[in-house]
């Protein structure tokens, strides 16, 4: 892996921000693209535009076949048993409200439970916790440890009989933690319970393979893996997909319609009102080849040992502490500074090139468990550099001392 | 002095840094300079929540003019609260009324009261405005 080779791809690594080289560690929130990626959403604009699905001209059989490649493309990439269990939605937060909804208006009833974690980011979090309330059914958050890992103990006895539906997130948006996922998934259906798995922060840093896993659901934004933001996709097992009630009506997800009653298209389509982001979805199609071009285990290696030499080199600063310090993490680190309030830092930092991000990171219970009003944190992706990290160890303790 | 000299004057102390780390580093000591407020003029009404960094602000009028605190929990955005402040303690509700503020813009902190910085500060600056209009109306 040719880091300098893959930092060209990315256009807008090469600028310089307040006349510093911008460092961009911002990438939890979202990733940067690489030309491939913004070229195939150029190049469907410039020559091949046109509405998806039932035209009957080249333009629209042309569009058409490139967004159910991109389909095909993603159910192959978590290997997906079936490509129509491949749903797009406008990103994770949207997958999680459409199948809070609909499952939850299939399957949740009075009293029933729902299970998710302390660690969920509030896109997690909040669709559950209004399914509850609708349903009056229990919402029920499981406390991670003090390391920020969770115990599967303690998650094995939080299903009851009454446990209707788990959400989990695979990687904390906050903690960096790995959840053993597959694990908690086997243990949840022992229970008979199905699991909803937020990848959000995975899906960039580690293989997913949903059939492995055994998940049956699973969702993640475009945005965070180089692709276009506003394309999202929930994977569901059939069983489920089939079952489920549509989530918004409209075009594209009927099969019929009259003034007495209106029929249901299969699936993908039945949870697809409207024009799709035919457009995301391409682009979303190049950035996952183009991370498998360049190989996702070397990838992942590369962004494994950047993590580890940043955390070894914050952990030298005098007063800094980390947020999570599970066995298990990748590309995130959230710390805190003694005597130091994060968006002081974040605003500094700002003017010496360095894009993090400060504050509570839309996981509030995260920072309700530690007592504290925010985090300051940094996280990783494939074009990151050691160098990158020196400086930002260095700034860090320049603006310490500014500071305190 | 009127809130334009000392807008002014507060241009002309900037002008001196051509570094960003001075410039945060003097805003750092402007806020460490201003007195804490206690804990118990830090209530509820007082709070400007900013999601990132906490506000408080207290308006006060005595024969006229309005006198102002205030504290964040950060430093920086207490440091700037402080320069607002400056600009227009001691004046009266009709010239705070009608105070423009645009220093914070040629100063180079204009981002600091952009909607998105959720630091309360763009929220300081109209809830002075409306304790100005309030007080105003009661002349």
């Amino acid at each position: 892996m040719n880091i300098q080779n893959i930092r060209k791809d990315f256009p807008i690594l090469d600028q310089k921000i307040y006349e510093k080289p911008l460092i961009y560690l911002d990438n939890a929130a979202t990733t940067q693209k690489p030309v491939q990626v913004i070229e195939a959403m150029d190049d469907l604009y410039y020559r091949l535009n046109s509405n998806i699905h039932r035209g009957v001209h080249y333009l629209s059989e042309e569009s058409t076949s490139a967004h159910e490649n991109a389909r095909k493309y993603i159910a192959d990439f978590i290997h997906a048993k079936h490509t129509h269990e491949v749903i797009f939605t406008r990103g994770t937060t949207e997958a999680v409200n459409l199948v809070a909804f609909s499952f939850g208006e299939k399957y949740i009833q009075e009293d029933d439970e729902i299970l998710i974690t302390e660690m969920e980011h509030h896109s997690n979090f909040v669709p559950w916790q209004m399914l509850a309330e609708r349903k009056s059914a229990k919402f029920k958050v499981l406390r991670f440890e003090e390391d920020g890992s969770l115990s599967l103990e303690k998650f094995k006895s939080a299903i009851s009989e009454k446990t209707k539906i788990i959400s989990i997130t695979h990687v904390s948006n906050v903690l960096g933690t790995i959840n053993p996922i597959k694990e908690m998934i086997r243990i949840a259906h022992e229970a008979g319970v199905p699991v909803f798995v937020d990848a959000a922060q995975s899906i960039q840093h580690l293989p997913v393979d949903v059939q492995d896993l055994d998940c049956d659901f699973l969702a993640f934004s475009g945005h965070k893996i180089y692709g276009p933001t506003g394309i999202g996709v929930l994977y569901g097992k059939e069983k489920y997909l089939d079952e489920m009630p549509p989530y918004q009506g409209g075009g594209e997800m009927i099969s019929s319609v009259s003034i007495d009653k209106t029929s249901f298209n299969e699936l993908p389509f039945k949870f697809e009102a409207g024009t799709p982001n035919y457009v995301a979805a391409i682009g979303l199609h190049a950035a996952l080849k183009y991370l498998e071009n360049i190989g996702l285990q070397d990838v992942m290696q590369y962004e494994h040992d950047l993590f580890v030499y940043a955390t070894q080199q914050l952990l030298e600063i005098e007063g800094l502490k980390m947020i999570g310090t599970a066995q298990k993490k990748t590309s995130v680190l959230s710390f805190v500074m003694d005597g130091i309030h994060p968006y002081d830092m974040g605003t500094m930092l700002d003017k010496t090139g360095i894009a993090v991000r400060t504050g509570t990171h839309c996981a509030e219970p995260i920072m309700q468990h530690y007592g504290i009003s925010g985090t300051i944190r940094a996280s990783v992706a494939l074009y990151n550099t050691k160098a990158e990290i020196d400086r930002l160890i260095e700034n860090l303790k320049k603006i310490q001392l500014i500071l305190s | 002095m009127s809130i334009e000299k000392k807008q002014n004057a507060i241009i002309e102390e900037f002008s001196v840094f051509d570094d960003w780390m001075d410039k945060y580093a003097y805003l750092v000591d402007l806020g460490n300079e201003l007195a804490p407020l206690s804990p118990e003029e830090k209530t509820d009404d007082n709070l400007i929540d900013g999601c990132q960094s906490k506000l408080w602000i207290i308006a006060e009028l005595q024969n006229g003019k309005m006198h102002f605190k205030t504290d964040s929990d950060a430093i920086i955005t207490k440091g700037i609260a402080s320069l607002l402040i400056r600009a227009i303690e001691g004046e009266t509700p009709k010239d705070v009324m009608n105070s423009k503020l645009s220093f914070i813009d040629e100063i180079g902190l204009y981002q600091h009261l952009s909607p998105t910085r959720s630091n309360g500060l763009l929220a300081m600056t109209k809830r002075i405005k409306a304790y100005a209009i309030a007080f105003n109306a009661k002349a």
